[in-house]
């Protein structure tokens, strides 16, 4: 009869009774926003972006005085044409594996915005830039130069895309170029 | 003064290593090649990080601040009487410090018959040199403030009999830069002017000093480029030279170049040269054709 022995162990827990629903009072999950104060702000229901702390707006938050005469912003294919170029610039680095990271847990829509109100108030296109300054929006990213010639790069490659010429591209990288201090982290 | 220099140099590339000494803790040596296309110059005869003929205030390799760079080329001269090769390697520490290292050899070819040498006789150099960033961004940060590199670049010549005999006072020496480059994307121009002193004779090949001049002089080298597009930049390039030797008459050097960066780690550079007059053999003029490898 030993021989029986191990299927009769086997079979124990089985005849044990079912084990009684637990109250689901006391596992409730953690909050960890709660838990660690984090403020979880909702997108607003109108432009779909997330608040940000107040600032004062101002056009010299764009980081850079723009350029007068209408030429960069008829190269660029005036506004629609900036918008395509700023939101292309932005899908590439959203999916290039050098910095994707950077841009996850962020404010895509309020970037997109922002980010072609720079570029055609800085190419005199007709827009005024609503964003924070470089610095303030920049702290605390840990981006890297190589980040930045990263982002340099899908901007070129946008520009390029929408067959904007070198020498315009290059007049909008020289307005950019001397952000670098504010905008990345030594 | 290029003591003091000399000082300087070191002085920096030592501050600038023990201050990243952190982070290098964590990844000693990292490859990012996150420089942007052709930013990180060509490389000179001379195995410098810069142009073809004049040193730039750029960091060889294609490594940003946090990481390191390598590179190697190898440099054709072809000229009516002559021909110049020279390959190398140099190392970007940080985009702060480059060091390198350049072999020349000089083929004398029917002129080295004709000055009792024997025919395709080679001078051959070895080039030691180091360069430390000392403010700016050749791309970056105020658009009035250049790239601003100071360098050493040691020379021995390995045929120190002959080039005393021409009347060289040293087979070796070193020469010290200050260069300052800057991308003007405005303009999509660049534009680099190096002070050189140095007391070579054809860059070295026929010695240091000589019997009308022995010591140092200060030379310029200016280089002004066209980006016609991310990959493709056209310009010329000017140096001034020292005047040692009694015997050889030696001009300034100039050229017109095209770099092409064929990928982000290969770039092709074709130029035509004109050196002038080369061991009294005037008129040298022809082209270069160098190859660079850039990670
Ligand atoms: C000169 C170069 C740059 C310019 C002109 C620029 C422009 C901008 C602008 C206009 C904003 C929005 C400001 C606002 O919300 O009020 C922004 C935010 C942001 N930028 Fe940049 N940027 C640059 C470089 C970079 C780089 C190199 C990275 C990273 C690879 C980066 C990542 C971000 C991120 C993640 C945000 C959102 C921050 C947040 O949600 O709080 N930027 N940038």
């Amino acid at each position: 009869m030993m021989f029986l022995l191990p299927f009769l162990m086997a079979a124990a827990p089985l005849a044990e009774p079912p084990a009684a629903p637990v109250p689901a009072t006391t596992e409730a999950p953690v909050d960890w926003d709660k838990e660690f104060g984090v403020v979880r702000k909702e997108r607003d229901p109108v432009t779909g972006e997330i608040p940000v702390d107040p600032y004062v707006q101002s056009d010299a938050n764009a980081g850079a005085k723009p350029y007068s005469g209408e030429g960069l912003a008829r190269a660029f294919g005036g506004q629609a044409g900036i918008r395509r170029i700023t939101d292309r610039a932005l899908d590439l680095s959203h999916a290039d594996p050098r910095i994707k990271a950077i841009f996850e847990e962020h404010d895509m829509v309020r970037l997109r915005r922002t980010l072609f109100e720079q570029v055609c108030y800085l190419l005199n296109a007709g827009c005024r830039y609503t964003g924070r300054d470089m610095k303030t929006a920049h702290k605390g990213l840990g981006t890297t130069r190589a980040d930045l010639n990263a982002l340099v790069e899908n901007l070129q490659r946008a520009m390029r895309e929408a067959h904007v010429p070198f020498a315009a591209q290059n007049r909008l990288l020289a307005k950019l170029a001397p952000m670098s201090g504010d905008v990345t982290e030594r | 003064m290029p003591k003091s220099l000399v000082l300087t140099a070191l002085a920096c590339a030592v501050g600038a290593l023990v201050s990243g000494a952190p982070a290098a803790a964590r990844d000693l040596v990292s490859f990012d090649s996150g420089k942007l296309i052709l930013t990180n110059g060509v490389t000179t005869i001379e195995g410098s990080g810069g142009g073809g003929l004049a040193t730039w205030a750029t960091i060889s390799g294609m490594g940003t601040d946090r990481a390191v760079g390598v590179s190697a080329h190898a440099t054709i001269v072809e000229l009516p009487d002559f021909r110049l090769d020279t390959h190398g390697i140099a190392v970007g520490i940080r985009d702060r410090v480059e060091l390198a290292y350049a072999r020349q050899n000089f083929n004398t070819r029917a002129v080295g018959a004709a000055l009792g040498l024997g025919r395709g006789f080679q001078f051959n150099q070895d080039i030691f040199s180091a360069k430390v960033r000392l403010a700016g961004d050749l791309v970056y940060g105020p658009g009035w403030l250049p790239q601003v590199s100071v360098g050493v670049e040691h020379k021995r010549n390995l045929d120190g009999a002959i080039v005393r005999a021409v009347g060289a006072k040293a087979s070796a020496g070193t020469d010290f830069t200050v260069s300052a480059t800057k991308l003007f994307l405005g303009a999509s121009v660049l534009a680099n002017a190096t002070l050189r002193v140095t007391k070579a004779n054809q860059f070295g090949l026929l010695g240091f000093g000589g019997d009308k001049h022995a010591g140092r002089s200060v030379q310029f080298e200016g280089s002004l480029a066209y980006m016609i597009t991310r990959r493709l930049v056209v310009g010329g390039e000017w140096r001034t030279r020292p005047d040692n030797l009694g015997i050889a008459r030696e001009d300034d050097a100039k050229d017109l170049f095209a770099a092409w960066a064929v990928t982000r780690h290969v770039t092709l550079t074709a130029a035509y040269v004109d050196v002038g007059s080369v061991a009294t053999f005037a008129g040298q003029r022809g082209g270069l054709l160098s190859l660079q490898l850039a990670y």
